[in-house]
């Protein structure tokens, strides 16, 4: 395990390219760049600049190609294919879309992401749904399937999806795209006190400008090139 | 993984009216082939009927005949040269032919398989045939109350008035009793009678039969005996052919099973049932595949393992697989006991038939399934986001 103030996500000089011969082109350039335990960081960028390609990376959800990539000190550079859907089970995800499984009541799906943590038992992981899922505000609404809720409401479910197994990092890709503006604001406040709490790191791609004061910090991405920002010039 | 969320069953159940679909489409596949090999072993069971009832332990008939419905006749004098071989107890012999019967209600006809024996010996069981009394007297026929109803209440008839007259062969007879044995696929009737009585309704050479059927002494050695008469009787003439009496029955059955086109037909028909089956499964579970995509990606992105998603499509077969079939077999019970009423072919649901359908059943959904499942590789997590 790494001690403390070892970062929980390392990124050094990491290309990537997609397609193959006259077709292959480079998304991102050298990127480095680290997030410490429990901190809150926004990745911004206009669209096509590589902060989604960045983000599969750090899942575990691409193979690095050239550059080294550590995720809770484990190098992902060369790394085998199990190696990296084990990696995976650290992470919780929230997608732009919530992806939920919809034959799926709320609860079962939040306890989907705990049914891979196979040392609890049945009751436990029932419980600690339901109470991941009073953490978003949705415990009433646990027997419902995903059709029955609202849009916030199903980021609500994703987000406690992601957070119920206490992950070390949360990737989320543009959240609170498909919301309006306050429950957009909500499920960002829900995420960012939730991981305070666990003490999870959490990176954020979003193009929303009213959410970045929950970053601790703000990273830019411009044709697939990483650059720190500070709040003041992007609000500006 | 023991207590994990039985996600196969719930997207089935999710999808009510998929499911009832799929579930109609199996059932049809299993009702098909049911039927078809239920009726294949129908007819070749009943081809068979007479050779089971037989008591006899040994047979005799010409190498010419292929089967009941085609039998040569040969010389009785071969058939008594077995009453000289070591341990034979009787020799009985059997002339077979068909006749045109009448119906004695709307004087219809229609061909009957009469059968002609000395009737101080008996040939079948006494539970099939219980009384052959009345073949001794003059044209005196027994009736198989088995035999298909266009040959008219016969049975009833008989047991209103205790006998019941009408032609056979054109000559009046006299329906003295009744036996079970039942139709065939060759012959939809069945007449007993005297070989006195078969002679005088069918004009034939008294020293030609049919059929030889030789009883042994308890105890006495089939082999030894069948060995005996083949070396002394079948080689040097040429004219009989001794089979023993499983030899005998396989002998019919080949000839309905690889002479003519039944084996073929019916087998054809449950494998059209089984491929069936397999394009509605296949369809359905590609289907299902197909909309979990993005939903399969995300729990690959979640940590879920390939092995895992593949588990949740095999189960979805699997419980198709059995809830297709349960009520399409009890339905077959059902049409089993409606065709054999029907059509007095013997058609019951047996445990050998019932299981293999049941693993025919298993094995098409489990290959559209494994077809289905490359589906489930294109799941690509990198893409959800
Ligand atoms: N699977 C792929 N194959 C080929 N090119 C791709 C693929 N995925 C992304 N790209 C390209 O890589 C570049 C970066 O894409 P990416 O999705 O990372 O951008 P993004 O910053 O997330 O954009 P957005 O804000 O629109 O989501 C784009 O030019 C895109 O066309
Ligand atoms: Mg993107």
């Amino acid at each position: 395990m790494t001690a403390a103030t070892d970062p929980i996500i390392s990124i050094d000089h990491v290309s990537h390219y997609f397609g193959s011969g006259r077709l292959r082109k480079q998304v991102l350039y050298e990127v480095s760049a680290r997030v410490d335990p429990g901190e809150v960081v926004i990745l911004m960028g206009p669209s096509g600049s590589g902060k989604t390609t960045l983000l599969t990376l750090i899942g575990a959800l691409r193979s690095t190609q050239e550059g080294s990539l550590r995720l809770l000190g484990e190098e992902m550079y060369k790394a085998r294919k199990s190696q990296l859907v084990r990696l995976r089970r650290n992470i919780g995800y929230i997608f732009q879309a919530h992806n939920l499984l919809n034959a799926l009541t709320a609860r079962q799906n939040v306890q989907m992401s705990l049914d891979l943590h196979p040392n609890l038992t049945a009751k436990e992981k029932k419980t600690r749904s339901l109470e991941m899922l009073e953490a978003v505000g949705l415990l009433d609404w646990a027997n419902y399937y995903p059709q029955e809720l609202s849009g916030g409401q199903k980021q609500r479910v994703a987000i406690a999806r992601a957070l119920v197994s206490s992950p070390r990092v949360v990737l989320a890709d543009e959240p609170t795209a498909a919301l309006d503006k306050q429950s957009g604001r909500d499920v960002v406040e829900i995420m960012q006190r939730l991981a305070r709490q666990r003490g999870s790191a959490v990176l954020l791609v979003t193009h929303d400008n009213r959410i970045l004061d929950v970053a601790d910090r703000i990273l830019q991405m411009e044709d697939g090139r990483l650059s720190t920002v500070q709040r003041e010039e992007v609000i500006a | 993984m023991i207590f994990a969320i039985p996600l196969a069953w719930l997207q089935l159940i999710r999808e009510k009216v998929r499911l009832l679909v799929a579930l109609a489409g199996i059932g049809f596949a299993v009702i098909l082939m049911f039927i078809q090999l239920g009726f294949r072993d129908a007819l070749f069971d009943s081809s068979v009927r007479l050779h089971q009832a037989l008591e006899g332990d040994i047979f005799m008939m010409s190498p010419q005949s292929t089967a009941l419905i085609a039998l040569d006749s040969f010389s009785r004098r071969r058939l008594l040269q077995a009453e000289g071989v070591p341990g034979v107890e009787s020799v009985t012999p059997i002339y077979i032919s068909f006749a045109l019967w009448k119906n004695p209600a709307d004087r219809s006809t229609r061909s009957i398989q009469v059968m002609g024996y000395d009737p101080s010996q008996s040939i079948v069981s006494k539970d099939l045939l219980p009384d052959s009394e009345a073949l001794k007297l003059r044209d005196y026929v027994l009736f198989d109350r088995d035999s298909r109803p266009e040959f008219g209440p016969v049975a009833e008839l008989f047991e209103e008035k205790g006998y019941v007259t009408t032609e056979v062969a054109g000559r009046r007879v006299t329906v003295g009793g009744l036996f079970n044995l039942g139709a065939s696929f060759g012959a939809d009737g069945n007449l007993v009678t005297s070989d006195i009585n078969f002679l005088r309704m069918f004009d034939r050479d008294p020293g030609l039969i049919d059929m030889g059927m030789i009883r042994l002494d308890p105890g006495a050695n089939v082999d030894k005996a069948i060995a005996l008469m083949r070396k002394d009787i079948q080689d040097p003439n040429g004219d009989v052919l001794v089979l023993s009496k499983d030899e005998f029955i396989a002998f019919e059955r080949d000839y309905w099973q690889n002479s003519t086109a039944i084996g073929f037909i019916f087998n054809l028909g449950a494998g059209i049932g089984w491929i069936v089956g397999m394009v509605i499964v296949y369809q359905i579970l590609y289907t299902d595949v197909a909309d979990h995509l993005a939903e399969y990606a995300t729990l690959k992105a979640m940590g879920y393992r390939n092995r895992y998603l593949l588990s949740v499509v095999f189960q979805e077969a699997v419980v198709l697989s059995i809830l297709g079939f349960i009520p399409a077999f009890f339905l077959c019970i059902g049409l089993y006991q409606a065709t054999e009423n029907a059509t007095s072919l013997p058609l019951q649901m047996t445990q050998e038939r019932g299981t293999f359908v049941f693993c025919l059943t298993m094995a098409m959904c489990v290959i559209s399934g494994a077809i289905a499942v490359r589906k489930v590789q294109e799941a690509d997590p990198a893409d959800i986001f």
